[in-house]
């Protein structure tokens, strides 16, 4: 007989520790809630069982946004950075992106630490096997019959629910890195009424660093100075690691073709959708058989670990392909893989089932973050975490949750994106994504957000003060530019000419100088005598929004429209098909997204903006009758 | 959809109705009318009280008039949507009331969507409830309409070429948006060159395609219709019974080489250009044979042959004559006097004709039939031509939208801005060429990285 026990009361339990989780316990628990966080192995916690690094393209917006909301992402990473960069310099700052390598044990090491020591946050090594509800209270239960009564839960499985590893023909229930994974969850899940999908992913292998003949190899270096995620971030950091390029070759191609058979995607036993953006090596080589090679990156695991991550040689293919494909390529003949490739099977919800607050539509005080919720990456999941973290403390403390429109974050964007469009394979976010991207940048997240993160309580006093000064900062020197005029002289026109732009005759404000694509604070600095002496992310800032103004202003006007939609809110118990003139395909899927308001109604495929003009026509109806 | 703008659209029926009307509301409503119209007292419609009206003349930007035309204003919230609306009427007639409405959408307005009038009424309190619900019927209707309209069109030529634009658009689009997102991957890198080459095509196209909006579609340009018939077969009472007073909408334009080149009448919302109605109106000389005078040339030309019989006759050589000029022109057979008893040899002419009318071009009636045919052969039976309007006249304002957001690009890209800001106008051009079936720009374009690129770590 299975001999349960009450292990108390909490405001918020957490399955899971991952990305997702540790931003949910840590803002729950900092928002005064007494919260609970389970994880299946202690040693999980933060594990970044794919890539070692943190950010990205379209991710590093995310980490410096959860910062701005006072997460936990940015800050660790920094403390952890082994190398930085930020691509797309050159391309425009609606894309330049962050991207750190991190020391991946110290990471996780750290944010165990943080949980561990933060007030209110229990850490539990524990696997829940059953969830329901009772009187409105939430029951988890775990293994060892312990049930946490609480008020809300945030379901941050990620792999581990109903995990599966493949590698070749053999497969084995299992979560991320070995460890156990959570088998009886799901059953617990669907029984509650939870729709459950299967989605898959995969990791390449890592290797021996002595074994990698690192002489034939390119060399990538890290950006000085680094520029950190994190606006708590104070101390200098330094690169303190080198990643190397290599490529695949035709004999790779050869050794993967001849053994495709064997791989479990071809032969069909692993059924999840894997993710478009991360195809496995066979995946590339059979989808793009005109590419005679293709890249990958060795990068380092930490600093006290010889493991070595082979960027873009994920797969799924048997031990022996493995160990035959690798030794083809450059600098690896000799490799001695110390983790297998493979690829793993999850289970995760469909995330039309949340709203934008990432609560369960049909379980109140129910959210799902991360992959759980059809996404994949480290930053997506902190993201995620955060905002059910915060809106899960918010319905404890019967509040209104925070919703984040696309407008305003990448956040928005990417929770939009999961809870009206829904997901086809994992979701990954990408910069064009965002229609605003020109808005929505990197250099302006604390400005976009922190004011929001100090109202929901995540920021303290000091860093709230940083702030301040940085926007007053901002201001001055917008005031400055535009009231500082040139005279035409030779050493501006000299200035002017040696960047191919042209000279002027008559006296010209700063501000118009800085709007031109070719020049900028760096190129004036011997003729603005005057500047002062601000923090360097002001001037890029003040550059940014003066050289883009134009776009800007477009952007915002399109986005004042989008937020005048937004507020034309649906009522949640609408029966679509008592709507007169709605065309029957738009019913269906306003019936099945259920799109709060009539903003996201609009972004749904398969709604005209003629059923838009029906239901702001009934939506006004039922205004008047409520007055009438 | 978007409140604070100003709309316009037509607001008489497509159809037969001696006046055309184009209604503008919305907050611009008295700007936009005072760019277009231009009053003989010389007053401005920003000066007008509400509930005046004023005489004049609409013109186009290049400052030739289209048309004589009443100007009435009502200045909110005293007018049926309850913003300052501006009404034009002018002398009616398809072609000009659309080149009016052209003008109007140049000045500013934007087209109205369907029921757009009466939902702002409605928000502004100036009908109820029950209205506004059978508006919403009408707006699912015609909002059905409109979309099996753009699917109808989508066969077209027209269609086919904003495909290609968009096309191209897109290619380049998810190659910057793969270049962007996967900066360490063996995305090839842009050309400036390229960029340039597809935004240059792109806009040469979209240019070609508005210039030749206006010869473009059935609905717009008509269709160039000969009347053929030996003498006294009723050619002359067909037409006068098409341009009929009370049917008429008479529109007479200058051509280069003759004071009036064609007639056009409305036949069921489609225009008929008629060829060569002046001689066929003068003439009513028995004499003149239509039989010998069209030349093969003439009906090759034709896009659509109303070739009349009289039924109360025998065919004569000529009849035959004409049967056998009309081997592959799309025509009908109009089988006429029909209030007279019917002599002529039937099966000659159904063995001839898939399409066979009769009526009495005399007394009228069987008109509805000749429609009915008409609509057959176009196979246009279920299509509103009106729904085929607002969708075409939709389309234009996309091209157009698509275009400025290509010159935009082209002005970042010649300016040396990033491509970042090149990017998001491309977009913008997609979206404006995708906003007629409601489809998203942003997932097509992330469906054609991982389609066309080999990215992913």
């Amino acid at each position: 007989m299975f001999v349960t026990y009450d292990a108390g009361k909490v405001d918020v339990a957490v399955i899971g520790a991952g990305h997702a989780g540790i931003e949910a316990g840590l803002a729950a628990a900092r928002l005064g809630c007494s919260v609970v966080v389970f994880t299946i192995n202690l040693d999980a916690v933060g594990n970044c069982p794919c890539n070692p690094s943190i950010g990205g393209t379209a991710k590093g917006h995310l980490v410096r946004e959860i910062d701005a909301l006072g997460g936990e992402m940015g800050k660790t990473a920094d403390a952890c950075m082994l190398q930085s960069r930020m691509l797309n310099l050159g391309k425009g700052p609606a894309v330049h992106s962050l991207r750190a390598q991190i020391d991946r044990n110290a990471y996780s090491k750290m944010m165990k630490h943080k949980l561990e020591l933060c007030e209110n946050l229990s850490l539990r090594q524990a696997e829940i096997v059953d969830l329901t509800r009772e009187d409105g209270v939430w029951l988890a239960v775990t293994r060892m019959g312990a049930v946490y009564r609480a008020s809300t839960v945030i379901l941050a499985t990620g792999t581990f629910l109903g995990g599966k590893i493949f590698i070749g023909d053999v497969s084995y229930e299992s979560g991320p890195d070995g460890m156990f994974p959570a088998a009886f969850l799901p059953n617990s899940l669907e029984k509650l009424g939870i729709s459950l999908r299967r989605f898959k992913t995969g990791t390449p292998a890592r290797v021996l660093r002595s074994s990698i003949d690192f002489s034939k190899l390119e060399e990538q270096k890290g950006d000085e100075p680094v520029i950190p995620f994190s606006y708590d971030t104070m101390e200098k950091l330094e690169n303190k690691a080198v990643c190397h390029v290599s490529w695949t070759n035709d004999r790779t191609k050869q050794v993967i073709l001849k053994n495709i058979h064997r791989s479990p995607l071809y032969s069909g036993s692993i059924e999840g959708i894997g993710p478009r953006y991360c195809p496995s090596i066979e995946d590339k080589v059979v989808r793009f058989p005109e590419k005679p090679r293709h890249q990958l990156f060795i990068e380092p695991c930490g600093l006290d670990t010889e493991e070595m991550y082979l960027q873009g040689m994920s797969s799924s293919l048997p031990e022996d392909v493995q160990i035959a494909f690798y030794h083809t390529i450059l600098g690896l003949e000799q490799a001695q893989i110390m983790r297998s490739a493979y690829a793993i099977e999850y289970d995760c919800c469909d995330p039309l089932q949340l709203n934008s607050s990432l609560e369960f539509r049909n379980f109140p005080g129910l959210y799902g973050a991360g992959q759980f919720n059809g996404s994949s990456g480290y930053e997506e999941a902190a993201a995620q975490g955060l905002i059910a973290g915060i809106n899960a403390a918010r319905k404890v403390q019967k509040k209104p949750p925070v919703l984040l429109d696309r407008a305003g974050s990448y956040i928005g964007t990417l929770i939009d994106d999961l809870v009206t469009k829904g997901v086809a394979d994992p979701y990954r976010m990408m910069t064009s994504r965002s229609e605003y991207r020109l808005v929505l940048r990197q250099d302006n997240a604390d400005e976009r957000l922190t004011p929001l993160g100090r109202e929901i309580g995540l920021i303290p006093d000091d860093r709230w003060r940083r702030f301040s000064e940085k926007q007053r900062q901002k201001e001055e020197e917008l005031k400055r530019v535009k009231s500082t005029v040139f005279p035409p002289s030779e050493a501006l026109n000299a200035i002017l000419v040696s960047h191919e732009t042209s000279p002027v005759s008559t006296g010209i404000r700063l501000s118009e100088l800085l709007k031109r694509p070719q020049i900028t604070y760096a190129d004036l600095e011997e003729i603005d005598l005057e500047r002062p002496n601000y923090d360097k992310a002001v001037f890029e800032n003040v550059e940014i929004e003066l050289k883009y103004e134009g776009y800007i202003l477009r952007q915002k006007a399109d986005i004042e429209e989008m937020r005048r939609l937004e507020r034309k809110t649906l009522p949640e118990e609408i029966d679509y098909h008592e709507i007169r003139g709605l065309r029957l395909e738009a019913v269906e899927k306003l019936n099945r997204v259920r799109p709060e308001n009539i903003g996201q109604a609009g972004r749904i495929s398969g709604v005209s903006p003629a059923d838009i003009s029906v239901l702001l026509i009934w939506l006004m109806g039922k205004g008047r009758e409520k007055i009438n | 959809m978007r409140e604070g703008t100003t709309i316009a659209a037509i607001s008489t029926a497509q159809a037969p109705g001696g006046i055309g009307v184009i209604r503008v509301s919305g907050p611009d409503a008295r700007k936009i009318a005072d760019r277009v119209f231009f009053a003989k007292s010389g007053k401005r419609a920003a000066d007008m009280k509400g509930y005046t009206a004023s005489f004049g003349k609409v013109c186009s930007r290049n400052g030739e008039k289209l048309d004589d035309a009443v100007l009435l204003l009502f200045a909110g919230p005293k007018s049926y949507t309850g913003e300052d609306v501006a009404e034009i009427s002018c002398h009616g007639g398809l072609y000009v009331t659309q080149r009016v409405l052209r003008e109007v959408l140049e000045a500013g307005a934007e087209p109205a969507g369907p029921g757009e009038f009466t939902r702002r009424a409605f928000f502004h309190g100036k009908i109820d409830l029950a209205q506004a619900e059978s508006v919403m019927g009408i707006i699912g209707a015609s909002g059905e309409q409109a979309f099996r309209a753009a699917e109808a069109v989508s066969d077209g030529r027209l269609s086919k070429r904003i495909g290609m634009v968009r096309e191209k658009l897109m290619g380049l689009a998810s190659h910057l948006s793969a270049w962007a997102d996967f900066p360490e991957e063996e995305v090839p890198e842009i050309e400036e060159e390229e960029l340039c080459s597809v935004l240059e095509t792109s806009k040469k196209e979209l240019c070609a395609l508005l210039s030749g909006f206006d010869s473009g579609k059935i609905f717009r340009e008509g269709l160039y219709t000969v009347i053929a018939g030996r003498p006294n077969a009723g050619k002359s009472t067909l037409m006068n019974l098409l341009a009929g007073c009370e049917r008429s909408i008479v529109t007479q334009y200058a051509g280069t080489t003759r004071d009036v080149v064609e007639e056009t009448v409305l036949l069921g919302g489609i225009p008929l250009r008629l060829a060569d109605t002046a001689g066929i109106r003068e003439t009513d000389d028995p004499v003149e044979s239509i039989g010998v005078t069209v030349t093969k040339e003439k009906l090759k030309m034709a896009q659509l042959v109303l070739a009349v019989f009289d039924g109360s006759q025998p065919l004569e050589e000529e009849d035959f004559q004409l049967m056998e000029l009309l081997h592959g022109v799309p025509s009908i057979a109009v089988v006429n006097k029909k209030d007279l008893e019917n002599v002529i040899q039937l099966q000659k002419i159904a063995a001839n004709f898939s399409h066979v009318v009769f009526l009495s071009a005399m007394t009228g009636s069987g008109l509805e039939n000749l429609e009915q045919e008409l609509k057959k052969l176009l196979r246009l039976e279920t299509f509103d031509p009106s729904a085929g309007i607002l969708c075409t006249e939709r389309q234009r304002h996309d091209v157009q939208q698509a275009l400025s957001a290509i010159e935009e690009a082209k002005t970042a890209l010649d300016g040396g801005l990033t491509f970042d800001a090149i990017t998001v106008c491309v977009e913008d051009a997609l979206s404006a060429l995708f906003s007629l079936t409601g489809e998203h720009v942003s997932e097509e374009i992330v469906d054609r990285v991982f389609e066309n690129f080999c990215v992913g770590k």
